[in-house]
């Protein structure tokens, strides 16, 4: 790990002004402190953001939006029963992520920013562009099973690994953010970015930007009711997606009135089609229109090496996340979250 | 840069100045509190072995920068027994054969430690196993593991209520 300086300080503005060029943020370490140990992130000043007052809440506001801040682990967001019981989708995504220990230490705007899980990126000795812009990226025609197959770029083929992005997305959630320039907001699905030519730019954020909280409208809740996470792993706990399916739907008279679908693992961001969306407004939710909604979410797919199966399986989880969205969430949360395995949606 | 902290593990205060900010909680505690029962074993938060309690909570000490635990309270499997009297969780993995080669065991102990104080898991062992996922054991011990998680979790309820009877 290289040296580096380490301050905590008082108040989000003190945070702001602390920041230099070459400075991190510091939430709960678990993305940070893994690579710094590697040596893929060399930052220069540990800004420990974790203690910054007022950003441990979560909160509804007039407009009926929640109100999520940045240093909420993510173990008690996917507890809190308030928020569980509006967004029963979000929490079964963050409590299918990682441990029990790292979901107590993992914070909100953490999870948001944590890096792709490519192994190349993770390590220094590896040719990564979105490490080293221009390096080159050894990935490719190397271990390709895990890698994007929708929106990748020949300059990078890695996944975005989180599977609480995924939701959001779905949910439409909106990104509070602060600088030097003062706030604004970051819609989420403009938060992520394909790689394109430059992978090594991630977010939106800008340089010296911090999360500050993550805001829920309030329609998001209307799909209490009817939504899933699901998620295919190598195992069935601890360990990250190898495709998933954040699927919603509001039913009214036996018709779908709104849908919302996203899938993960899959590119460098969450991946939600609007037209997959829109063939299932207004229909009866059947198997046959699953079907049809899945394979556009996946239609442009392409594999980026060995990894055509991942389209597959991502055309499949997205069917069964829609199946299971549609029979009902369940009452409690799975004792498997996400899994396809154990007991059935319905207990 | 040098940093002065101050916590307390397992009951004692300890202040400890760092000489750089790179200490992560486990190294602390194996190398400079004379603590080395807390294990490293993949030091990147892939296994559970350096599992530990701050404030209650569960977390893993190799991801964990010591200076940022100013004022934290620190548990470690050191601090679980009163003298020769084995914490509930620790008596109920001798019962049940809950290791082999016992590297992982800390680990797994202060995880279900955690665990049960969480409290959600209750005696579903399909829940327990979810929320002990986060520690590997390489021995395959974990069916001795899981009944030693459900037994512990009986005996701290029915101490639970006697106390409160
Ligand atoms: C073994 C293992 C398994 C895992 N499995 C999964 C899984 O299955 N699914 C999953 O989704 N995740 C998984 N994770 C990842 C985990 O969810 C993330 O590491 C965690 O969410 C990061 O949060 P943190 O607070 O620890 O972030 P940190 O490590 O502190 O920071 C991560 C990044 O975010 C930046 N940052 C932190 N806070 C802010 C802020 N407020 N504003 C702007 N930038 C900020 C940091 O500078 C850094 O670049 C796993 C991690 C490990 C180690
Ligand atoms: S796929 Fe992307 S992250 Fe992985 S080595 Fe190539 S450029 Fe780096
Ligand atoms: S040593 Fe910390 S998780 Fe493996
Ligand atoms: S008892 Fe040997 S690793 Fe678990």
């Amino acid at each position: 790990m290289n040296l580096f300086d380490y301050t905590r300080p008082a108040s989000v503005e003190a945070a702001i002004a602390a920041w230099v060029p070459g400075a991190a943020w510091l939430g709960g370490g678990t993305n940070l402190v893994d690579l710094m140990k590697t040596g893929a992130m060399q930052p220069g000043k540990l800004i420990d953001v974790t203690r910054l007052p007022g950003l441990d809440r979560i909160e509804t506001l007039p407009d009926g939006s929640t109100r999520i801040g940045a240093m909420v682990r993510n173990a008690d967001l996917a507890h809190d029963a308030g928020f569980a019981r509006a967004f029963p989708m979000v929490a079964e995504a963050l409590l299918s992520g990682a441990s029990g220990q790292l979901r107590n230490a993992a914070t909100v705007g953490g999870n948001l920013m944590q890096r792709t899980r490519c192994a190349y990126f993770a390590d220094p000795h590896s040719a990564c562009n979105r490490r080293t812009p221009g390096a080159g990226c050894d990935a490719r025609g190397g271990d390709t099973g895990g890698m994007a197959v929708l929106g990748w770029s020949p300059a990078c083929i890695a996944t975005n690994p989180s599977d609480f992005c995924v939701a959001l997305a779905a949910l439409e959630a909106t990104v509070e953010v602060q600088g030097t320039g003062g706030k604004r907001e970051i819609a989420f699905a403009d938060f992520h970015r394909l790689p394109g030519d430059t992978p090594e730019i991630e977010t939106a954020l800008q340089p010296g930007e911090l999360i500050l909280a993550l805001r829920l409208p309030a329609e998001a809740a209307q799909f209490a009711a009817n939504s899933r996470y699901l998620k295919l792993r190598e195992r069935t706990s601890y360990a990250f997606a190898l495709v998933s399916a954040a699927a919603a739907l509001r039913l009214d008279g036996g018709r779908i009135v709104a849908a919302r679908l996203a899938l993960g693992a899959v590119a460098a961001k969450p991946w939600r089609v609007a037209s997959a969306e829109a063939l299932l407004v207004g229909q009866a939710p059947e198997p046959a229109l699953f079907a049809r909604a899945a394979a556009e979410a996946v239609a442009g797919a392409a594999p980026s090496g060995e990894n055509a199966h991942k389209i597959e399986l991502a055309r499949r989880i997205a069917v069964r996340a829609l199946t299971a969205a549609a029979q009902g969430t369940p009452d409690r949360m799975p004792a498997l979250p996400a899994s396809v395995f154990g007991e059935p949606a319905h207990v | 840069m040098s940093l002065s902290i101050s916590l307390t593990v397992n009951g004692a205060v300890r202040d400890v100045t760092l000489n750089d900010a790179r200490v992560t909680l486990l190294d602390l505690l194996r190398e400079r509190l004379a603590l080395p029962g807390t294990k490293k074993g993949c030091d990147r938060g892939q296994c559970g072995a350096c599992t530990v309690l701050i404030d209650g909570r569960r977390i893993n000490a190799c991801l964990t920068l010591a200076a940022t635990l100013d004022g934290a309270e620190v548990t470690t499997i050191e601090g679980l027994a009163c003298g020769d009297m084995l914490h509930p969780v620790q008596a109920a993995f001798i019962d049940h054969d809950g290791f082999q080669c016992g590297y992982c065991t800390p680990g797994q102990i202060m995880s279900a430690v955690g665990l049960i104080a969480e409290g959600r898991a209750g005696t579903d062992p399909e829940r327990i196993r979810e929320g002990m996922s986060g520690n590997l054991c390489r021995c395959s011990a974990y069916h001795g593991i899981t009944e030693a998680v459900l037994d512990a979790t009986t005996r701290i309820a029915a101490e639970k209520a006697r106390k409160s009877a």
